[in-house]
């Protein structure tokens, strides 16, 4: 770096830092929030990264190239197919993004498939694609996806097939959506119980606390994956995937609320005692209007913190359970889900391209705890 | 101490009871009882004399809470958990040496946790900020993010596309069913570092944060800045206090690690084919043998509230303004 662009040293504060002062002692506290969360680089990323795949999730049949159900016996296990932009012509190289086509092999000896790209086959890729039809959320129909073959019917699946020849970038995209939901329903039930019992062990005190803080105790002192295995397995297999889908969020969040009820009855305990509470009570203000009106809004930004540290946590429940199988259950599409067809070595030998949604799974996560760290952070301005 | 150990242990008991009428729930949930699974998976017929024995060992023809009391009181008294009908054997018979080698298999991984946990995040904390720390942060997250299955999915297709090996597995074949002799333990060591590395990832980088933000806070207090002016060596300054005090909130650690060791080594072992509980409980699951299953579950659960409490224990010894509170 040029010495030009070091700023010279100010002993006296100039006019803009005393206007940038100003500016920071009217801010509310969400703009206070706001402004220390868009110094978090990191964090920005992964907010952004986190509202991507939650569009994904909406807007399922647009981002993928084919249904989730669509399957292709005569392309099964293809390998993914990269994309080429420029095509080389006799008139010289053009930009035409396609994908080459292949040729199967079949071995003599052992009849494995295997496919061999064919440089000559060529079939033309492109965005904003008409494609199959679908309903968007059961209000209109239409044929546009995001990206696919430009001719409908070539085989282009960019990320290969599984064993029913089913693309895998399809089926990732609509594993979004259920993955992805999963952790938020799960997280706003374990909210519901975490905020009422924390709130009520924090506020109250004594004997309530004690009893609420040993239950809590002994949830945590469980191992959580067998008692959750024990229980989803006693989902019956005749249940609807909708109320599977429930029952497994349900299971989720009874172990799930305790983090959030601690955090809720530390922050009640340590605001209990502020000024501000002690004058709303000396001033003859009601129980529940003292907490909904004067405790509870200085807590938001912290909840709202842990809220977005704890679905990662369901995410990878939710994975787990249905990686086994006792989670949810085909059709349902789910990365747990999908996880389950590279259940063993034998397969994903044959197919390593199936551990996409694993991938699918660590970027949720990862965004995730990063943006809950930076929110975490950001949740208390007034500290440096 | 005395005191303090003694009130921990009385906590113990309304756990074990929640814990004892969890599992007997798992095993009460599935549709009918576990006679009449018996009889439909059984291939020749059961007389009717058999039926009414086994309706009477297990009270089922009485009230839930009679049911409960003849499941636990036959598991306190007489060690008897029941019987596994797809084993056709005891409970108590198929358990115990999977539930030691679950046991070997978190203690092994706790251990792994700490020795690479605690310097890592020592190192991490003395140079913060230099690449060194941000590339273990960096790596730390991923740690988090991967679950542990699918780690264990990738590192059994790197073993097998670019070793040629098949790992998996505690033992190597010869050895599954046989006594335990010296040959077997030291076969399992040559096993067990696969399972460590993958159940210990998720809790070391955990760990690594956890003593990174500890020592931080130490390393800023003016005692060290005291200790410096005063010409101690950077070493022994930071190992005679600082990392001292930073290590107590990692031995509370344990008590939340622990479980999550023993809950991940479920679905691990199951992919790994190990032989711990894990698969065990899964299969039994699968087959609806249910007191198979709720055994396993409250024994696991058992072993988890004793790691707990154990370091509790270690934690007020090390400790001691622990027991005031």
């Amino acid at each position: 770096m040029s010495k030009a662009h070091v700023s010279p040293a100010q002993d006296r504060p100039s006019p803009a830092d005393a206007r940038a002062e100003t500016r920071v002692v009217v801010a509310n506290q969400w703009q206070l929030i706001w402004w220390k969360f868009r110094k978090h680089r990191l964090a920005m990323f992964a907010g952004a990264v986190t509202i991507f795949l939650y569009v994904v999730a909406v807007f399922a049949e647009f981002f993928a190239p084919y249904s989730s159900g669509t399957y292709s016996a005569a392309h099964t296990f293809i390998p993914p197919q990269s994309i080429k932009l420029i095509q080389q012509t006799d008139a010289g190289p053009r930009f035409y993004p396609h994908i080459n086509g292949f040729k199967v092999q079949v071995d003599q000896e052992s009849y494995k498939r295997t496919y061999v790209i064919d440089e000559s086959i060529i079939y033309p890729v492109g965005l904003f694609v008409r494609g199959e039809e679908y309903e968007l959320w059961g209000v209109f129909t239409t044929d546009l996806h995001l990206i696919g073959a430009a001719q409908f019917g070539d085989p282009v699946y960019l990320l290969g097939t599984d064993r029913l020849g089913r693309d895998v970038l399809s089926r990732t995209i609509y594993g979004t959506r259920v993955s992805m939901s999963v952790g938020l329903v799960g997280v706003g039930l374990s909210l519901l119980l975490g905020v009422i019992l924390g709130g009520i062990s924090g506020y109250y005190g004594g004997m309530i606390d004690n009893l609420i803080q040993r239950t809590i105790e002994i949830l945590r002192s469980l191992p959580t994956i067998p008692l959750w295995m024990g229980l989803s397995a006693a989902i019956p297999l005749t249940w609807p995937p909708v109320r599977v889908y429930f029952a497994i969020t349900v299971l989720l969040s009874l172990i799930g609320w305790t983090t959030l009820a601690r955090e809720v009855r530390g922050r009640f305990l340590s605001l209990k005692t502020e000024d501000f509470v002690i004058a709303a009570r000396l001033d003859g203000v009601r129980e529940m209007q003292i907490i909904i009106r004067h405790m509870a809004p200085s807590m938001t930004s912290h909840i709202i913190a842990s809220v977005t540290l704890a679905i990662p946590g369901m995410i990878l429940a939710e994975t787990a359970l249905s990686f086994l199988g006792i989670g949810l259950r085909p059709p349902v599409v789910s990365w747990g889900v999908l996880l389950q067809e590279a259940q063993n070595v034998r397969s994903i030998a044959t197919a390593p391209w199936l551990l996409f949604p694993g991938v699918a799974v660590v970027t949720a996560v990862l965004a995730m705890n990063f943006l809950g760290d930076g929110l975490r952070d950001a949740a208390d301005p007034y500290q440096a | 101490m005395i005191w303090y150990i003694a009130r921990r242990i009385l906590y113990l008991i309304p756990t074990l009871i929640v814990v004892s009428i969890i599992a007997f729930l798992v095993i009460q949930l599935p549709p009918g009882d576990f006679l009449a699974s018996l009889i439909s998976k059984a291939e020749e017929t059961i007389d009717q004399a058999q039926v009414d024995a086994l309706r009477e060992r297990y009270g089922l023809d009485e009230p839930i809470y009679v049911q409960y009391w003849k499941w636990v009181s036959g598991i306190v008294l007489r060690g008897d958990f029941g019987d596994s009908f797809e084993w056709n054997r005891p409970v108590s018979d198929l358990i115990w040496e999977r539930l030691g080698l679950t046991m070997v298999i978190s203690l092994f991984t706790l251990a792994f946790i700490w020795v690479v946990a605690i310097p890592i995040g020592i190192y991490s904390a003395v140079n913060q900020y230099t690449i060194g720390d941000y590339l273990v942060t960096v790596v730390g997250f991923i740690g988090l993010a991967i679950p542990n299955f699918l780690l264990a999915l990738v590192l059994m297709y790197i073993a097998f596309r670019y070793f040629g090996q098949s790992v998996g597995g505690l033992f190597s074949p010869e050895y599954i069913d046989a006594d335990w002799t010296l040959e077997r333990a030291l076969d399992m060591l040559s096993h067990i570092w696969l399972p460590v590395i993958i159940l210990g990832t998720s809790g070391t980088a955990a760990l690594i944060r956890v003593m990174r933000a500890n020592l931080l806070d130490e390393l800023s207090k003016l005692y060290v800045d005291a200790a410096r002016a005063r010409g101690l060596s950077e070493l022994r300054l930071l190992f005679k206090y600082p990392v001292r005090v930073a290590l107590n909130p990692l031995v509370s650690a344990v008590a939340w690690v622990f479980p999550a060791l023993v809950s991940g080594s479920a679905i691990t072992s199951i992919v790994l084919n190990l032989q711990t509980t894990g698969p065990l409980l899964y299969r039994s699951l699968q087959a609806q043998d249910m007191y198979l299953a709720g055994s396993l579950i409250l024994l696991v659960s058992i072993l988890t509230i004793i790691g707990t409490l154990v370091s509790d224990i270690l934690l007020a010894w090390i400790d001691p303004r622990i027991q005031l509170q």
